[in-house]
């Protein structure tokens, strides 16, 4: 393509293909399809198998001849729990928890039929009338609003054509031809878009702040998505990845970069697949490479996978991993907006950031500063998991409370359990109490609450949940994790680790929550990078919340949530066993002793306190003390 | 980041040798090609043996040091051999929380391995890794690139035993 008038023509061409979906532009579809079945292909459903059901589609529908109907592998819906998706429109069907067995009736009843399959859609979508309705307008998206996850879910990630059809490329395109640099720049600034790879610095002022200079420029995405329990990244990439490419472009042209790298954690093949198959068809069409548009405007992008380690996240770590090296952070200054990958001044973002890039240009700064909060415009895309009924991703206005996230939109705490504590900001942020759950979620509200936005991970935890242990547990990911060139974090992260385990085995006192504090702030205080200087944070903000669970750990030597297995005991409950022996046929310890029919015993020196007994008995006799 | 290191003899064949040898060729002139060659050699060998990096550090023209370096600090890249059955279990904070620990402690239980380790008879190797992107199905746990979700203790035995 040579000329914006050739992108408008495709997208007119192409325009009548999404006609028969939610997010249809009108038109109508010249192809003779007058249905389409949209399975989703990102992380979560491709584990629990929808390639396979795919396949089983397409085979069932050629062997039932139908020749109007077209699969679509989508990205992510974000309703992860309800995997494998299969919508099928026009009528919106949405049927949750598709098994391959039930592709065959799907499409004998419904695609050949015409009756769509009330037992296998999701009970939700049923109204009391016996009608339908789509999948998101279901309870879960009612308060979502999705900017960033647009196109997920929604078209198909590896057809560009579907991307420019639904808008894709035409704020490259109105960036090349309507607007200067500084133009671009100014706009980013006045949306107030914050970066929301975690650290929430505005997006339009880093780019403002590179030297307009003729030196060669880079601009980087960052897609390493460290934080361990978060995917809100990869969802992105695997369900749209083309608005990463036209937001790097429009980057790229208003810092004067030309070429793009994006960094992407080797653990996301999927993303990987689609970033690679997206930058090809860009080339291909001429949206990347010589002379974009016709425009005169030269732009590339390089994919660069990660390895596996947290701290290339941060920006100096990811440029050294680049570059091939070990990827150490180094200190700052200078910025890398001076001398960064390669030693040129560079720019870095996060997925998500940019994800908002391409609707900013588009509908402009005032819309978007409507959405959210004065300090923090926008949505943010959450990925709501642990001890919550819905898990999956959500994007949300910014200033939403967690109480609205976790009660409403994700459905609240299943098993009948309470909720105790939600974490933000992975291993560099802190947890949410119970007595803080109206806040609402913006990026100076959690700073002041000790915790952090993060990348979006959003992690609810119930009752069953030991604070120490999570503190403990975030440690040993830091420990592991620490790079180990400056010796606050190297050391310790190491020494905070031992004495949070001397807690958890009941060998603490109460002087040593005093020291544990004190290292804390140490180490925040006197580590180089970002990771050793957030370390201590779940640490902090446990012990600040939750303190008299420590001091139950060391004083009463007792952990109340019945996780620490040094300080926790399996007991029988005699007036509930009923001696059907199945705890004692299954321990592998011997420790259960008891004649049938009668109430069992547990021999606490014999018990390995495997739980196996607990998770089986089904008079739930045997409890945690 | 401490890595365990196997004395398992190497066993690279020529054609291995060719294949490693062309991608060095390929990324030799490419800014940063220390990272790449690395995955791709991973891939050809299934591990990153000393004998393997020399030939890396040779042909690109980089000290091994720099290139064990790199070898060492990055989880991905692997000293040692993995089993004919990779297992990896997700100990990222989702699946964390709803009691991967418990599956990665039976996990080891039931083959006799620690995480990092693989078993005598080269079959079964275990790992631990930080997110798989499919928290929504916490515990998740991988065998050979096969996603095992909601997982629980007691399909342990029968994944093993499904494993030929
Ligand atoms: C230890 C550490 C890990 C980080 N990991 C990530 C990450 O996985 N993804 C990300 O976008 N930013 C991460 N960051 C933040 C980046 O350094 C950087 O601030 C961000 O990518 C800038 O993009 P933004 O302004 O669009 O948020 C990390 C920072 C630190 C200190
Ligand atoms: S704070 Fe930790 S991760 Fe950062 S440079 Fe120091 S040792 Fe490395
Ligand atoms: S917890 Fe395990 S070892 Fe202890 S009694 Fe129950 S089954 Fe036996
Ligand atoms: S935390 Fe296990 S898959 Fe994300």
């Amino acid at each position: 393509m040579n000329s914006v008038a050739e992108l408008n023509a495709l997208r007119e061409k192409y325009k009548g293909s999404l006609s028969l979906r939610p997010i249809s532009k009108g038109g109508t579809r010249d192809d003779n399809i007058k249905r389409e079945i949209l399975i989703c292909g990102g992380t979560g459903c491709t584990s629990s198998h929808s390639t396979d059901i795919i396949d089983a589609f397409n085979e069932e529908i050629k062997k039932a001849g139908v020749t109007d109907t077209k699969v679509v592998r989508t990205g992510c819906f974000g309703l992860c729990e309800l995997g494998p998706i299969v919508i099928v429109y026009p009528e919106g069907a949405f049927y949750s928890k598709v098994k391959v067995e039930h592709v065959k009736r799907i499409v004998d009843e419904h695609i050949v039929g015409g009756n769509v399959v009330k037992e296998l859609l999701y009970p939700e979508t049923i109204q009391d009338d016996g009608s339908i309705i789509g999948i998101f307008d279901t309870h879960f998206y009612e308060n979502q609003c999705r900017i960033a996850l647009k196109n997920c879910g929604n078209i198909d990630p590896e057809n560009i054509n579907e991307y420019i059809a639904n808008d894709g490329y035409a704020a490259l395109a109105k960036v090349l031809t309507e607007m200067t640099p500084d133009e671009v720049i100014e706009e980013v600034k006045a949306s107030g878009l914050r970066g929301r790879g975690g650290a929430g610095f505005p997006t339009g002022v880093k780019w403002g702040s590179i030297k307009r200079d003729d030196q060669e420029k880079f601009i980087l995405c960052n897609a390493d998505e460290g934080d361990p329990g978060a995917f809100m990244d990869c969802s992105v990439l695997e369900g749209d990845p083309h608005v990463i490419l036209e937001a790097m472009a429009i980057g790229g042209y208003a810092i004067g970069a030309h070429q793009g790298y994006i960094y992407v954690r080797a653990e996301y093949p999927i993303a990987v697949h689609r970033l690679t198959i997206a930058i090809n068809q860009a080339r291909e069409y001429g949206l990347l490479g010589k002379n974009i548009l016709g425009t005169g405007f030269d732009f590339d992008i390089g994919l660069r996978l990660g390895a596996g380690a947290f701290v290339c996240g941060e920006g100096t770590a990811l440029e050294a991993s680049i570059e091939g090296k070990r990827g150490e952070p180094r200190p700052k200054p200078p910025r890398m907006t001076e001398k960064g990958l390669f030693g040129k001044p560079s720019v870095l973002n996060n997925v998500e950031t940019y994800a908002n890039i391409p609707q900013i240009i588009m509908k402009g700064a005032k819309w978007f500063t409507s959405i959210g909060t004065e300090k923090s415009p926008g949505t943010k895309v959450f990925c709501l998991v642990g001890n919550i009924k819905h898990t999956g991703l959500v994007e949300i206005p910014m200033g939403t409370t967690l109480r609205e996230i976790v009660e409403d939109i994700g459905g609240g705490i299943p098993n009948g359990k309470k909720f105790k504590a939600a974490q933000t900001g992975g291993p560099s942020g802190g947890c949410i109490p119970e007595s803080l759950i109206d806040t609402p979620m913006d990026f100076d509200n959690l700073s002041k609450i000790g915790t952090m936005m993060g990348s979006g991970g959003l992690i609810v935890m119930d009752e069953d949940t030991c604070m120490v242990d999570i503190a403990k547990f975030y440690l040993g990911f830091t420990v592991d994790e620490s790079c180990g060139k400056c010796t606050p974090c190297r050391i310790g992260t190491k020494r905070l680790l031992e004495m949070l385990t001397k807690v958890t085995r009941g060998e603490g006192t109460l002087e040593m929550l005093d020291e544990i504090t004190e290292l804390c702030h140490f180490i925040k205080d006197n580590s180089l990078c970002g990771l050793g200087q957030a370390a201590p944070n779940p640490v902090l903000s446990t012990i600040t919340h939750f303190r008299d669970e420590y001091v139950s750990h060391v004083v009463d030597k007792k952990c109340p949530a019945g996780v620490c297995k040094a300080l926790m005991s399996y007991n029988i409950d005699p007036t509930k066993c009923r001696g059907c022996t199945l705890c004692a046929r299954n321990c592998p310890a011997g420790a259960v002793t008891g004649k049938i029919k009668e109430p069992h015993v547990i021999d606490p020196n014999k018990c390995i306190k495997c739980g196996v007994c607990y998770d089986n008995c089904r008079f739930g006799a045997i409890y945690k003390a | 980041m401490a890595k365990r290191k196997t004395a398992v003899p190497f066993q690279g064949t020529a054609e291995q040798e060719k294949k490693l040898r062309e991608i060095i060729e390929k990324y030799k002139s490419v800014p940063g090609a220390v990272m790449p060659v690395l995955q791709q050699a991973q891939e050809v060998y299934g591990y990153l043996p000393i004998e393997v990096q020399k030939i890396i550090a040779e042909g690109l023209d980089v000290p091994l040091s720099e290139i064990y370096g790199v070898t060492t600090f990055y989880s991905q890249f692997s000293l040692n051999p993995k089993g004919k059955y990779e297992i990896r279990i997700c100990l990222g904070t989702a699946c964390y929380v709803k009691g991967s620990g418990n599956i990665m402690q039976k996990m080891e239980e039931e083959l006799g391995i620690q995480d990092g380790g693989i078993t005598a008879d080269g079959k079964f190797s275990l790992d631990s890794v930080r997110c798989i992107g499919a928290c929504g199905l916490a515990p998740a746990m991988v065998v050979n690139g096969e996603v095992y979700g909601r997982m629980t203790t007691d399909k342990i035995r029968d994944i093993i035993a499904s494993c030929e």
